[in-house]
């Protein structure tokens, strides 16, 4: 079976890899790229451990195959700090102690950016659903949540003043 | 209620962890992220047969595949026999039973069991191999259940177990592998003359710790016997010593190094792939990962087991507990050796002083993964049975729940459910401040119900290494071998600059191999912040003395008369830093630096008392989580948050015990949903905030007051969610888990 050459962006860099048609993009990402922070969980979209944003849509990773990525966008835990400036979710996560093992923190960090990105002030139900596919065996979920909610007011706060 | 406030400058805040931004930014190091150089790919054939012999192994196409550069079966591994080893939790284990959990050696005895493994160029190489390794298997009857697997006329999954724990050793091999009893009084008589008596059939189903990352290793083993492993694990040590023996080398030949680990809960404190890599890699003289996939992790390594459970308690009208009569059979598994019947029988009934009992556990086999520790190993299950048997005598006597539970509980001074006598034990002041508690009185809407229950457990000390050495700059470094796993850097981050005066961040601490550090025991038993602690803070304390003694020197006084006051060595107006004593080391003797070690044997047992409220739907047998309230006797929490998240984390663990999760088994002896979407743990969605309330009533064998807090958590819930919903629906709940469709069968039934 010949590899592909895939072509793609990855945290706004041009980026190319050679894979096997039915590579995931997870195991692109990993093991071709070298980007870790993203984790195999359950390799079947259950745990959102592996969760990127895929031209503005956050997916699992291991349920997109490696050649879907052709062309477009891909945002990664590595992109989210701009430089060594935590993104103010990566901040309250240290914060409030929303991490404890911290495997499925890079999954839980993509999401709940992502849902921030679309909605700026979301309710703790919101938040709890947005974030229910994404499995923590950690922490019982109280501290992300609270986080998630800390870094959405941050946000409101730096926009008021922005404004 | 709690202790006065000791003026502490860090213990008790909440500062980042050390680790944070690493965990927040995808730059830590986990066990499947390790690449080694020239690094070849394994994995890990397993059996569809839940019980079978292996007549034969024919690799030889495997072998012949392009990339492929190694395959092994159990035929490659030396045969240890029986000989114990220090493992992980619950000290010793058996060498043969723990190389068969690596690799099946003549026969399987569990869906899942390893049977050969390859090492490719790639993992798509790999995965091909496997398809061409033929194995030859004399299928067996098998038996899942534990009443299946105990009845006298089971088969017997191993010839040469024969119960241990009888009077007499039986004449025939059985399933029952062990037998434990604690007696004491006369728990028959006690109990007929009773006036209150509730008894009751309890079940409840395996179920696995749920951890994220699913195992994974790199091994690499040279010509000249010497071996490196990278792997996450709760302790390094143990996987060193375990592998040593299950190879037959000696532990120096294999040094660990340890990566961050994604969670264990008790799972992680055994062997299940480094062996196996450690084999490939000799065979390819390349190094080899084997990283699990999750279903592999379902139906191969350690889960809690389930139980079946028999329990009389009585009480006096007044409430006071009389006598109890409890007989628990729990899964063992494929193999003996799993310990949880001990604690099981030993903390059913600790944290109630019940003067006649009666309680036998039977540890019982059957064709299923050996089951492995699992926080607090043991207690949940019979808690649940006990704890739901207090809710009912609460009931038939009309006294409040946690009235009944102060009426009847352990308070220092009195035997502690390990025959210790108990210290200085914070549980009645958990039980005031539950019953303080907003929730305890809050109202409760229609269809919905409140449970209390009470757990204890005993925690743990154990062996611990520690080095505190001194950089020239004034900084600190601490080495320690203790994986952490929820925080633990920042804990001991905390203690050393607490001890000697000095800023958090002048603190670094790292996790060493085990070729860097001496021994240190498991990441387990909630004995992290209490014993490598204590390590920790002696090591700390003897650089102290060597600063002093510094000091004395350089300002020419004697060393008794310098004091170490905030961070400097004073005597009388002259003072010297931390920072300038170690500017001046190399003038003033060289080195700075001090190794602990530490074996305590003055750890205290942690309470909790769990509120919980449900709503249950009537028309779909729905449970939902409405309100949860964790109390707990922490002893001194050093960083609050994540002695918090241990509470909150264990409750929701527990929580999802008693409502969604279980091994479920088909008729032909598979794991039926090896996989998150079926074995459905607790999502976001499904749960409220988990209010904490830290109780804090020190433990002085401590320098700051430490117990263990990681496993107590867990114990309640099951019971705690079991009595909310018998309160909401005025049915007793005593099968786990409490799925819509169960409860709605009952509530049907009742009509």
């Amino acid at each position: 079976m010949s590899k592909l050459l895939v072509s793609t962006t990855v945290n706004g860099d041009p980026q190319q890899f050679l894979c096997d048609p039915d590579t995931t993009l997870l195991d692109a990402l990993r093991e071709e790229m070298g980007l870790t922070g993203s984790k195999e969980g359950c390799g079947s979209g259950d745990c959102g451990a592996c969760t990127v944003v895929l031209d503005g849509e956050m997916v699992c990773s291991c349920l997109v195959l490696a050649p879907e990525a052709e062309g477009r966008q891909i945002a990664t835990i590595e992109g989210v700090a701009e430089g060594s400036q935590l993104h103010p979710v990566q901040r309250k996560f240290l914060e409030h102690g929303a991490l404890q093992c911290g495997f499925c923190t890079p999954g839980f960090i993509m999401a709940s950016k992502a849902l921030l990105d679309r909605n700026p002030n979301p309710s703790e139900s919101e938040v709890r659903y947005w974030l229910a596919g994404n499995l923590c065996r950690c922490t019982g979920y109280d501290k992300i949540v609270r986080a998630v909610m800390d870094a959405a007011a941050e946000l409101r706060q730096d926009r008021r003043t922005a404004a | 209620m709690n202790a006065p406030k000791q003026n502490f400058r860090l213990v008790g805040t909440r500062p980042v962890r050390p680790d944070g931004i690493d965990k927040v930014t995808g730059k830590a190091i986990y066990g499947p992220d390790y690449v080694a150089a020239g690094m070849l790919q394994g994995a890990v054939l397993r059996s569809p047969h839940p019980h079978a012999k292996i007549r034969g192994i024919d690799t030889k196409r495997a072998e012949a595949l392009p990339g492929v550069k190694a395959v092994v079966t159990g035929a490659d591994f030396p045969q240890a026999g029986d000989k114990m080893v220090s493992g992980g939790e619950g000290g010793a284990a058996n060498l043969r039973y723990v190389t068969q959990k690596c690799m099946a050696i003549g026969k399987v005895f569990y869906e899942g069991q390893a049977v050969a493994a390859v090492a490719a160029t790639s993992r798509a190489i790999a995965d091909e191999a496997l398809k061409l390794i033929e194995v030859d298997y004399e299928v067996l009857p098998h038996v899942i259940s534990i009443e299946d697997a105990f009845r006298d006329d089971a088969p017997p999954l191993h010839d040469d177990v024969f119960t241990q724990g009888l009077a007499e050793k039986p004449e025939k091999p059985s399933n029952r592998s062990m037998r434990f009893a604690i007696e004491r009084g006369d728990a028959a008589s006690a109990i007929a003359g009773a006036a209150a008596i509730f008894s009751g059939h309890f079940t409840l189903q395996p179920v696995h710790q749920g951890y994220i990352e699913p195992h994974a290793c790199v091994a690499s083993w040279n010509a000249d016997g010497q071996g490196q492993v990278w792997c996450s694990s709760q302790g390094h040590f143990a996987i060193r010593s375990m592998t040593a023996g299950v190879l037959g080398i000696g532990v120096a030949d294999i040094r660990v190094q340890p990566l961050e680990i994604g969670g264990g809960f008790g799972g992680k404190t055994t062997i299940y792939l480094e062996p196996v890599a450690m084999l490939l890699s000799k065979k390819s003289g390349r190094p080899v990962r084997l990283a699990m996939r999750r279903d592999d992790v379902f139906r191969s390594t350690g889960p809690a087991p389930g139980a079946e459970i028999d329990i009389t308690l009585a009480a006096a009208a007044d409430g006071t507990l009389v006598g109890a009569e409890i007989e628990l059979k729990y899964h063992g598994g494929a193999f003996p050796g799993a310990n949880e019947v001990y604690s099981g029988v030993g903390t059913g009934l600790g944290h109630y002083k019940v003067p006649n009992a009666s309680i036998v556990g039977w540890n019982v086999l059957s064709n299923i993964p050996t089951m492995h520790a699992y926080r607090a190993p043991g207690a949940p299950q019979i808690n649940f049975a006990v704890e739901s048997a207090m809710d009912e005598l609460a009931h038939k006597l009309g006294i409040d729940p946690i009235d009944l539970r102060l009426k009847n509980i352990v308070r220092p001074g009195d035997i502690g459910g390990s025959g210790v006598p108990l210290g200085a034990i914070g549980y009645a002041e958990s039980l005031e401040a539950a019953k303080a508690h907003p929730h305890y009185s809050a109202l409760l809407g229609p269809n919905q119900g409140r449970g209390v229950a009470c757990g204890a457990w005993g925690n743990y000390g154990g062996a611990s290494t520690a080095a505190v050495s001194l950089g020239e700059d004034g900084s600190v470094l601490v080495t320690e071998g203790s994986p952490d796993i929820g925080g633990s850097r920042a804990s001991m981050a905390i203690m050393t600059a607490e001890t000697l005066g000095i800023p958090y961040e002048k603190v670094r601490v790292t996790i060493a191999d085990t070729s860097s550090i001496g021994f240190s025991m498991v990441t387990g038993g909630s004995r992290v912040t209490f014993a490598t602690g204590k390590a920790v803070v002696q090591a700390t304390q003897s650089v102290i003395a060597i600063l002093k003694d510094r000091a004395a020197k350089l300002l020419g006084v004697p060393a008794e008369e310098v004091e170490w006051v905030d961070g400097a060595a004073v005597h009388g107006d002259q003072s010297l830093t931390l920072a300038q004593l170690a500017a001046k080391a190399g003038t003033s003797g060289g080195p700075i630096s001090a190794e602990a070690m530490v074996d305590p044997h003055d750890w205290l047992p942690g309470f909790g008392v769990h509120i919980c409220d449900t709503e249950v739907d009537n028309e779909t047998g729905q449970v939902m989580l409405k309100r949860y309230t964790v109390v707990q006797d922490v002893g001194r929490a050093i960083h609050a948050d994540y002695v918090e998240g241990q509470m909150q984390g264990g409750a929701v663990q527990g929580i999802g015990w008693a409502l969604n999760e279980a091994y479920v088994y088909t008729g032909a002896g598979k794991l039926d949903n090896a996989g998150f979407l079926d074995y459905r743990m607790p999502v976001a969605s499904d749960m409220p905030m988990i209010d904490t309330v830290m109780v804090e009533v020190p433990n002085p064998a401590h320098p700051y007051g430490v117990k263990g807090v990681g496993e107590v958590p867990i114990v309640p819930p099951l019971a705690a969610v079991g009595n909310s919903v018998s309160a909401a629906t005025g049915l007793r709940m005593t099968e786990l888990p409490i799925t819509p469709d169960r409860v709605y069968g009952l509530l049907r039934a009742a009509e």
